[in-house]
């Protein structure tokens, strides 16, 4: 089974390298962008058959390191 | 004052360190490579600054997870000292040892220069031998030294005094000029809750000898010498 966990940073913590990006987007010609927000996507491969028991063990990952849960959320999609 | 130092695949502040805690202890340090999850008796544990896994996933993020950690968790528990310098203040929050987070420079560019420090609070075997109020200088070189942390726990920082150093300018006042990293509140080092385990971003192992162009650090190690010295 194969996983998508995505990473964002929570609302209200500063994101320097988004605000870098968005500035960027500006000076490339794309007037109409607002904020940008960097994250990241981890595609984790799994040998489980259950989706439920699949989405916990992620979860788990997603707790324990994938994610800095001070300062970020993440969220589990099962992706086939 | 018997001390080890902890090394991860990517620390690169090692030898300093050793050379510090050697010149001011008289003892040399024992090393302790990071799969290892044996560590001697010792009265003071150092996780040094670096580049460990290559700051992966998130600065500390690797490391915190090694094997050693769960070691260094329960020696901080019983009442080890515990110093975190740089990258080792990183490993030490990602491994829960300390609350909050190192996130990247508010400025985006790695910071390498030296700054100005307060000290804050006394109440800890890293600061006894100071004065509160201490203006000293110390050498930064960090590119995620950006503290942040939630209301309630910074909440729980001032109010206990675990905050051990700020960013000042070299009058001790706080400007934003002063910070280098925009960390929260000016956040330069931040002590546990039972105050033996000091995360720090500024390097005082590389500010203790006349050649290094100063000593305003020296009184850190000689203060933990003092207090820890007789335990061994």
């Amino acid at each position: 089974m194969k996983a998508r966990v995505t990473v964002t940073l929570k609302n209200g913590v500063l994101d320097p390298q988004g605000k870098a990006i968005g500035n960027a987007l500006h000076s490339l010609g794309f007037p109409g962008v607002g904020a940008v927000r960097q994250g990241k996507v981890f595609d984790v491969e799994i040998a489980e058959t259950d989706r439920t028991a699949a989405e916990a063990a992620l979860s788990a990952m997603a707790e324990k390191l994938l994610a800095n849960t001070v300062i970020e959320n993440y969220s589990v999609e099962i992706i086939g | 004052m018997k001390a080890a130092v902890v090394v991860f695949p990517g620390s690169n502040r090692e030898r300093d360190m050793i050379a510090a805690l050697e010149q001011i202890s008289g003892r040399r340090p024992d090393v302790v490579w990071h799969a290892d999850t044996e560590l001697p008796k010792v009265d003071l544990i150092v996780v040094p600054g670096g580049f460990s896994y290559g700051d992966y996933l998130r600065s500390g993020a690797i490391a915190a997870r090694a094997p050693i950690m769960r070691t260094i968790a329960e020696r901080a528990a019983a009442g080890v000292a515990v110093l975190g310098v740089c990258n080792g203040f990183q490993i030490l929050c990602e491994a829960g040892l300390l609350p909050g987070v190192l996130m990247r420079n508010a400025g985006l560019r790695f910071v390498c220069k030296e700054v100005h420090l307060r000290v804050e609070t006394t109440a800890s075997p890293f600061t006894a031998d100071y004065e509160a109020g201490d203006v000293i200088r110390c050498p930064v070189a960090h590119g995620d030294g950006n503290y942040r942390c939630d209301d309630e726990t910074f909440r729980r920082l001032t109010g206990d005094e675990r905050i051990a150093f700020r960013y000042v300018d070299a009058t001790g006042a706080r400007t934003p000029a002063a910070n280098p990293n925009g960390s929260l509140d000016d956040i330069a080092g931040i002590l546990s809750e039972a105050r033996n385990v000091l995360g720090m971003m500024p390097h005082p192992e590389n500010l203790i000898e006349p050649l290094h162009g100063g000593t305003d650090c020296r009184p850190l190690f000689e203060s933990l010498v003092e207090r820890l010295g007789v335990a061994a």
